[in-house]
């Protein structure tokens, strides 16, 4: 209920805004001009400090591209689009693309939003690289416009499957998720992985995403005595579930994926997160290829921190391959985005296979400790 | 399950449907009064919590104040400028519109909400407001063998807060000479007007007295669960509002006990249905919400009375 009404607004406004646009910018994507890409996410809602990670990245990727020359001699503008994270926003904000012509879009954040969105671009011949969706059907569905530079659910899920396996063998266990393309996925490939490996889940259910009281289900984890949580969600249950945990008195670590890595997760948790783990891939600002662009962003009073170097490279590499190719048709740079690899960019060398996810993910555990997490 | 996971889950139910019965009373007092039904009012509880949020941060940095003392003091402060926003709306929204047919004051309604959503979102930030825990720990209140059912202090605040709230309330009403003049205002407007009744002023300060509430519900809400942003006004007023009609529609215990029964029945629901149909507590609550309908149609403690809408 509560996304209807929001969506019906989003909607109504993203309608208005677009009609007044659309007319006077369709024509304007002309041979000379800025070429004019978008960065879509989560810019308002309870995600919105992942659509600022990406608003921070692609700014910076734009504005380092362009003061550098540009890309076929013509500056880069950034159009920046908001999904909410809501699937039926991220397509109406996807036929809004479509009609600036923008041949490129790095986004979305949510795997939700981004599948049926790739559909819209599929169909206008947008180019999308996802600096965050790691559902794997994006590419498994996706079509030729679909890349991603993060790693895959069941590559992400494996990691953290194994390792409970390992590390908490004996222990009582119980998956949670949300629901949610992102959530559901990630939960049932570390189950499947868990259990591959031998040990099974004690509990295994789903929550609603959005809502504020969790009590009743976290009584029902301490009543089954839980002792490790595994969350497929966003950080924002996932804290709301320690917080109430911890109040409640029970001992719990738990355990989540990607979308924890915001320090958003610890001002809900305060204490309560000490020790939380979360598979993500190895730091990228501490990557030697990521150094000189730190800098920036720290000159720029902004912490790189989870998804802002990957919107970055996203950029990066399609400008990249734009210059390859010396057109910026998406069709003939999304060959050659596959064929061309390694790809240099503030990640690291970064290859794509023939679905466009990339070739050497690597998923590594942190821990939240003392307000900031750290590689382990 | 056992006698102490069922007792657990009780106080989880309570602490829920007392903030629900807390927002549920400003949707009845409303109702009793003008007859119509103030969709802003979720958004008032929702202004409530954002200046608890802001009061209790100006004092932990600039005095210093933390825990009980500094939550002493942000909720007269919430209260008040709550309060005055409820006052606000009812003055440019509603009173321009009392004259006029049934359904305008209700469209203008929707709209005020809309607007409040949008003047936090805006001047506030999109993002969740998160807060510190600023009452932490708790009590053992009960022991069963092995297991321990504890009692946190902030769900004694909430509850003790809710009773101090409704006790006041209920005085207000009954005793004292703006009570009567409400009374008199519910039961009949003109005639009210007619004896001497300033009718106008009354209306204003049961939105007043609607608003404050609702901020003391904000506040619980903020330190209860630490984060909130400027959409938790629909959800917890949609709830609200199902408890109103739940417990009668113009019934004051009605709200509260519409409010405690909403929450028990989610948690009831999440505690003891299948693992793979917890999510679906709101069907449970609303089915029991169509079936109590059914059957009393004007709720549990509602009168029946010759509808005005």
């Amino acid at each position: 209920m509560i996304q209807t009404r929001r969506q019906w607004l989003g909607a109504a406004l993203i309608g208005a805004a677009s009609g007044a646009f659309a007319s006077g910018r369709a024509r304007a994507q002309g041979a000379a001009g800025p070429i004019r890409i978008a960065t879509v996410g989560p810019m308002t809602g309870q995600y919105a400090s992942f659509g600022a990670q990406m608003r921070a990245g692609g700014e910076q990727a734009v504005t380092d591209i362009n003061a550098a020359g540009g890309v076929l001699g013509r500056q880069l503008q950034l159009e920046i689009g908001d999904d909410a994270c809501d699937p039926r926003q991220a397509v109406s904000v996807a036929n809004q693309m479509a009609a600036r012509r923008v041949p490129f879009v790095a986004g979305h954040f949510c795997s939700g939003s981004s599948i049926p969105a790739s559909k819209v671009y599929a169909e206008e011949g947008i180019l999308q690289i996802s600096p965050a969706s790691t559902n794997p059907r994006y590419t498994d569905e996706g079509s030729w416009n679909t890349f991603r530079v993060c790693g895959r659910d069941d590559q992400q899920g494996q990691v953290a499957g194994r390792y409970i396996a390992e590390n908490f063998r004996g222990k009582r266990v119980a998956i949670l998720h949300d629901n949610s393309a992102y959530g559901k996925g990630l939960a049932d490939e570390t189950r499947k992985a868990m259990n591959a490996a031998g040990m099974q889940e004690a509990l295994y259910a789903a929550y609603t995403a959005g809502e504020r009281d969790y009590n009743a289900l976290v009584s029902r984890l301490r009543a089954a005595n839980i002792e490790v949580i595994y969350i497929g969600g966003y950080h924002t249950e996932a804290g709301l579930i320690l917080r109430q945990a911890k109040e409640q008195g029970m001992n719990v670590t738990l355990i989540g994926g990607d979308a924890l890595v915001t320090q958003e997760f610890w001002q809900i948790t305060g204490a309560a997160g000490e020790g939380t783990l979360m598979t993500f891939s190895s730091d990228p600002r501490r990557r030697p290829q990521a150094a000189e662009v730190v800098q920036r962003f720290r000159a720029r009073n902004i912490d790189p921190e989870g998804y802002v170097l990957y919107t970055y490279a996203a950029i990066q590499i399609w400008a990249d391959a734009v210059r390859k190719v010396g057109a910026t048709d998406p069709r003939r740079v999304a060959q050659t985005l596959k064929s061309d690899g390694p790809w240099q960019s503030v990640l690291g060398p970064i290859s794509f296979d023939q679905k466009g996810d990339v070739t050497v993910p690597d998923y590594v555990f942190y821990v939240w400790r003392n307000g900031s997490y750290a590689q382990i | 399950m056992s006698a102490s996971y069922a007792l657990q889950q009780l106080i989880n139910g309570i602490s829920l449907g007392m903030i629900y019965g807390l927002i549920a009373v400003g949707y009845t007092m409303v109702y009793g009064i003008i007859g119509m039904i103030n969709f802003a009012h979720g958004d008032i509880f929702m202004i409530g919590a954002f200046v608890s949020l802001i009061a209790l941060l100006l004092l932990g940095a600039g005095a210093g104040l933390e825990g009980p003392a500094a939550l002493l003091l942000a909720l007269p402060f919430a209260m008040a400028i709550t309060a005055l926003h409820g006052w606000t709306v009812e003055r440019i929204a509603y009173r321009p519109l009392r004259g006029s047919f049934r359904l305008a004051p209700l469209i203008s309604a929707i709209g005020m909400s809309i607007l409040l959503q949008n003047y936090v979102q805006v001047s506030q930030g999109a993002r969740v407001k998160p807060i510190e825990p600023v009452l932490a720990g708790g009590i053992e209140i009960a022991r069963f063998g092995e297991e321990v059912v504890t009692l946190s202090w902030i769900r004694i605040t909430i509850v003790l807060t809710t009773l101090c709230a409704l006790a006041a309330l209920t005085w207000l009403v009954t005793r004292t000479p703006l009570g009567r003049a409400m009374r008199a205002c519910e039961q009949d407007l003109k005639m009210a007007a007619l004896l001497g009744i300033d009718t106008d002023r009354t209306i204003s300060l049961t939105f007043v007295i609607g608003a404050a509430l609702a901020a003391v519900a904000g506040a619980m809400y903020l330190l209860f669960y630490g984060v909130i942003d400027f959409f938790i006004g629909f959800v917890a007023g949609v709830k609200a509002f199902t408890a109103a009609v739940l417990g009668g529609i113009g019934s004051l215990p009605g709200a509260v006990l519409g409010g405690l029964l909403i929450g028990l029945i989610e948690t009831a629901w999440q505690a003891y249905a299948p693992q793979h149909l917890t999510p679906y507590k709101d069907v449970a609550a609303f089915s029991i919400l169509a079936l109590t309908l059914i059957f009393l149609p004007t709720g549990l403690l509602g009168r029946a009375e010759v509808e005005k809408v």
